[in-house]
């Protein structure tokens, strides 16, 4: 049984950057991108790195698909599925996210 | 038990040395038991370039020897001990100090010594000699005691020596006996128009002038009686007439010798021995003595492939020279003189500018024979093509030469020149060895240097190996892409001056106008960059912002486990007491990991995100400011302890360093770029291997740029001397605003300025001679960042909109859990992460 969940306001996301939220001891990096209207859900934490960062990212497109770059080692990962772009067998988490009335909502599902 | 024979070099000047180094990179190395006599007390520096050694310079920069080369190589070094006598019975040398080496084979590199015409008087006080640097340190000394001097031969080292006397205050003569300068290589209108520039900086030209006495001056030490009547005074004389062979030892043990003196040789360079060889000036071949390095050095290669069983003759060298004689272009190449019969002449000269060139070319206008430039030699690379390829001419050959009315010049396009053309006379780099060395992944001229050692030397080759790079580049499909990324079609130079005519104040203008889909993590901060370069907002505005790299956007630097590292400002390296016992305090209330950095200061390590705002406010109070080690900046300036306490202090390299960290902190750049100041020559400061450097003298200060330390260490070379304060702080203006116009992206100023045209030379003249009519804007642009300064830090803590940034999770007050540290020698650092635990829950939906 899944539900969405409120996370924090529009308001609260930096245009065209990232930031952390903190669900129990899961740590979500949201990214707003203004062109697109859009927010992205990525797990924060960088394989790459083994460190929880991902949200200090810079983001921009890679041939369209938009992107997080790893603040540490630049990896880029698709705001859209998690993929890691430089090497596609990595692939970290990603989840639906909605604005709704001035909200953002994340869904959940514990697997 | 030893089976290798014994090989003897006599003589370690630049040619002995070039034989050395070609020899043990050779398999035959290992055949032989090396030993070289050297007589002087330090092994081979660079003649050529000996002038340097008063702008500066000193005896090991002018070291030709990489350090250790001797020991590394097994070979056996009888440093300031000269050979005496060959007994070619016995085959033994022995040695001034009574040393006896045996050879099976020997090689004479005994060089030349300065011909000092036997005029009576010729050997009284300050009549010296310009060769050695016990020369040269004879010539300082006695310069300080005078007023006046006066260079005895106006040929090229004649007017080399001429410059070094200028440099040192004199009242400066050349002296020549010909009816012109450089008499060798130069024609009548070419000599005068170089005798007319040289001049106009200073120096009295004499020419026509015999002399007969040298005595007792009345103002002067010394006075030169001259055949026509007519006298000279002067403290100091400089005999520079020209070279004799040192063939003593060879003339000793019978070998044969010319009638006007050198070892006569053969292709292979052996002497009437054939256990001996001989190279350099000290030889004979075909009845020339080589006055040049370059003829040299292919001497020395024909020995090194001659002991390999090699097939390979020395059959002569070309002697064209192209140099800048106190900053006035002049070559000359092959028959300038029009000696061959039949010969058409061309001539340019240009008044105004002051510009001389001559073409002699074959009766039948298909070859170049010769050339003579004065006043621009930019095309002396081209001519210099022709003459030696035969590549024939174009239909009206005096269009090499005439000025170019259109904008294209008339260059010789590298697919002109056959496999075999030499590139870089100096290493013998032919253009095969270029095409070979690209195909190979050098892809920049950077790394063709580095490989093939092609521009190196004199630097004179260094356009044209560009765009045999660029050529083969084409040619091999490697698409020369310059653009930024691929947001934007532009070099990062390009996009500088968009945004600076244009006016553009943000990135999303900038992607409007200019560019395409939403940026990337290259070229946003590159933007930031340029923006901030130009016009200095707050880094940290709204639309800035989001550009930065993670280190701009929390004004800290990240470290791998994600939290921060803290720098505060130091500027040169001064702290008080108070304000070490304040980072102290900090240090141990917010639990950090101290460390003392390369620059000078104090880096406190382990801050999570939320606490930078709250170590920063207590820095602040305490009077510390950002350091900027996050941002692609001004690190430090580096300082010695100067003349304030240290004994050998010149100057105050503390307070210059201080004043000059202070007016470019913050500054963005294209890469970081560090500074040192020190107090004297010993250097402590380390500044020779800094973007700029500087060091006091007895003179005033010495500047020193694009050097740096890490991957790959760059010296820095010396850009001006004896430079005031206001001046020093003016070249480095126009220095850093041209390269931050100028450079690409993290492109530090050691690789920008080697992969500028015409290099430091080029540089020069932009910078000090302003040839690009730039100065005043590049200082405008350094001055308005100069006056528009911010902490950064302190116009964080001021906004609290910005201090949101600095909390860990938008929802929660939670400090980030995954963060964990360990102890290790009393102080904390990131322990290992553990994977499972921060994968338990991924991958949903």
């Amino acid at each position: 049984m899944t539900q969405w969940q409120t996370l924090c306001n529009l308001d609260d996301l930096p245009a065209d950057s990232g930031i952390c939220a903190l669900i129990d001891e899961l740590q979500i990096a949201l990214f707003y991108v203004a062109k697109m209207q859009t927010v992205f859900a990525l797990h924060n934490y960088d394989p790459f790195a083994k460190a929880h960062v991902l949200s200090r990212g810079i983001i921009g497109d890679v041939n369209g698909d938009p992107v997080v770059a790893s603040p540490i080692y630049k990896q880029h990962f698709k705001l859209t599925t998690g993929e890691c772009i430089e090497d596609t067998s990595v692939k970290i988490a990603s989840y639906p996210v909605r604005i709704n009335n001035q909200h953002i909502e994340i869904k959940l599902t514990h697997g | 038990m030893n089976t290798k024979k014994n090989l003897v070099v006599i003589g370690n000047g630049m040619v002995g040395q070039h034989f050395l180094a070609q020899l043990v990179a050779s398999p035959i190395k290992d055949e032989y038991n090396i030993t070289t006599f050297c007589e002087e007390s330090r092994v081979a520096y660079d003649r050529v370039h000996l002038s340097a050694f008063f702008s500066g310079k000193t005896a090991e920069d002018l070291s030709l020897v990489e350090v250790n080369f001797f020991e590394q190589h097994g070979i056996h070094l009888l440093l300031g001990d000269k050979a005496a006598k060959i007994d070619r019975a016995t085959k033994t040398i022995t040695s001034a100090l009574g040393h006896t080496v045996s050879y099976d084979k020997l090689v004479l590199a005994t060089g030349s010594f300065p011909f000092v015409p036997p005029v009576p008087g010729h050997d009284r006080p300050q009549c010296l000699v310009y060769r050695t640097i016990e020369d040269l340190e004879a010539i300082a000394t006695a310069a300080n005691k005078s007023k006046v001097g006066v260079v005895v031969g106006g040929g090229l080292l004649g007017l080399e020596a001429a410059k070094a006397l200028k440099d040192l205050g004199l009242k400066t003569h050349v002296v020549e006996f010909a009816p012109r300068l450089m008499a060798v290589q130069l024609d009548e209108a070419g000599g005068a128009l170089l005798r007319n520039k040289i001049e106009q900086l200073g120096v009295t030209v004499h020419t026509n002038r015999n002399t007969q006495l040298i005595t007792d001056g009345e103002e002067c030490l010394n006075k030169m009686c001259f055949a026509d009547g007519e006298e000279l005074e002067t403290d100091i004389i400089l005999f520079s007439a020209g070279i004799r062979p040192r063939d003593d030892i060879a003339r000793d043990c019978k070998l044969e010798v010319g009638a006007r003196g050198g070892i006569v040789i053969d292709n292979q360079c052996k002497t009437s021995d054939p256990d001996i060889y001989a190279i350099g000036e000290c030889a004979l071949w075909n009845n020339m003595i080589y006055g040049l390095v370059a003829p040299g050095y292919a001497m020395a290669r024909t020995v090194v492939a001659d002991l390999a069983h090699q097939s390979a003759s020395f059959m002569g060298a070309d002697m064209s020279t192209k140099l800048k004689l106190m900053g006035v272009d002049v070559a000359s190449i092959g028959d300038a003189h029009a000696k061959t019969p039949g010969a058409l002449i061309y001539t340019y000269q240009n008044g105004e500018l002051e510009i001389y060139k001559r073409l002699v070319v074959s009766p039948d206008k298909k070859n170049l024979l010769g050339a003579v430039l004065v006043g621009d030699a930019s095309s002396y690379s081209t001519l210099l093509q022709y003459c030696l390829n035969g590549i024939q001419l174009p239909a009206q050959p005096d269009s090499l030469i005439l000025p170019s009315l259109s904008a294209e010049p008339a260059g010789l396009g590298p697919d002109a020149l056959p496999n075999t053309a030499q590139i870089c006379s100096c290493y013998d780099v032919s253009k095969g060895d270029i095409c070979q060395a690209v195909a190979a992944g050098c892809h920049t001229v950077g790394a063709l240097k580095a490989e093939t050692k092609a521009g190196s030397g004199c630097g004179g080759c260094a356009a044209l190996v560009k765009s045999v790079l660029n050529s083969e580049l084409a040619k091999q499909g490697v698409e020369v892409n310059t653009d930024l990324c691929e947001h934007f079609a532009y070099t990062r130079q390009e996009l500088f001056t968009l945004i600076k005519v244009e006016k553009i104040r943000t990135f999303d203008d900038l992607l409007d106008k200019h560019g395409k889909g939403l940026g990337c993590e290259i070229c946003k901060p590159t933007v930031a960059s340029i923006l901030a370069s130009n016009w200095n907002d707050f880094i940290l505005k709204t639309e800035h912002a989001p550009l930065q790299d993670t280190n701009d956007a929390f004004l800290a630097n990240i470290q791998k486990d994600g939290t921060y590292s803290v720098v505060p400002r130091i500027a040169g390296g001064e702290i008080t007491p108070d304000k070490l016992i304040v980072l102290g305090q900090i240090g141990k209330k917010y639990q950090l990991y101290t460390k003392i950095t390369g620059g000078q200061r104090v880096d406190l390590f382990g801050a999570r995100v939320e606490q930078l705002p709250l170590i920063w406010k207590e820095l602040i109070d305490a009077g510390f400011e950002s350091g900027h080690a996050y941002g692609k900046s001004l690190r430090t300036v580096k300082s010695c302890v100067g003349s304030n306490w240290c004994r050998y202090g010149v100057d105050d390299s503390v307070g210059l360093a201080i004043e000059l960290e202070n007016r470019y902190k913050g500054l963005r750049s294209p890469h970081k770029i560090k500074f040192a100041v020190s107090g004297c020559t010993r250097e402590c400061a380390e500044a020779q291997g800094k973007d700029i450097g500087v060091i006091a003298t007895e003179t005033g200060w010495s500047l020193y740029v694009c050097g740096n330390g890490g991957m790959k260490p760059r010296h820095a070379d010396l850009f001006a001397t004896s430079l005031d304060k206001a001046t020093l702080i003016k070249y480095i203006d126009r220095f850093l605003s041209f390269y931050i116009q100028t450079a690409d992206r993290l492109q530090r100023t050691s690789v920008w300025m080697e992969n500028m045209a015409g290099g430091l030379d080029h540089l020069k003249e932009v910078i000090i001679n302003d040839s690009l009519g730039l100065c005043d804007q590049l200082e405008a642009q350094m001055q308005h960042v100069v006056d528009t300064y911010q902490c950064e830090w302190k116009s964080t803590l001021e906004d609290e909109a910005k201090l949101k940034r600095f909390r860990p999770f938008v929802n929660s007050a939670q400090s980030d859990p995954s963060i964990e540290f360990i102890e290790e020698r009393g102080q904390i650092r990131p322990a290992e992460p553990s994977p499972q635990k921060h994968f338990k829950m991924v991958e949903v939906a």
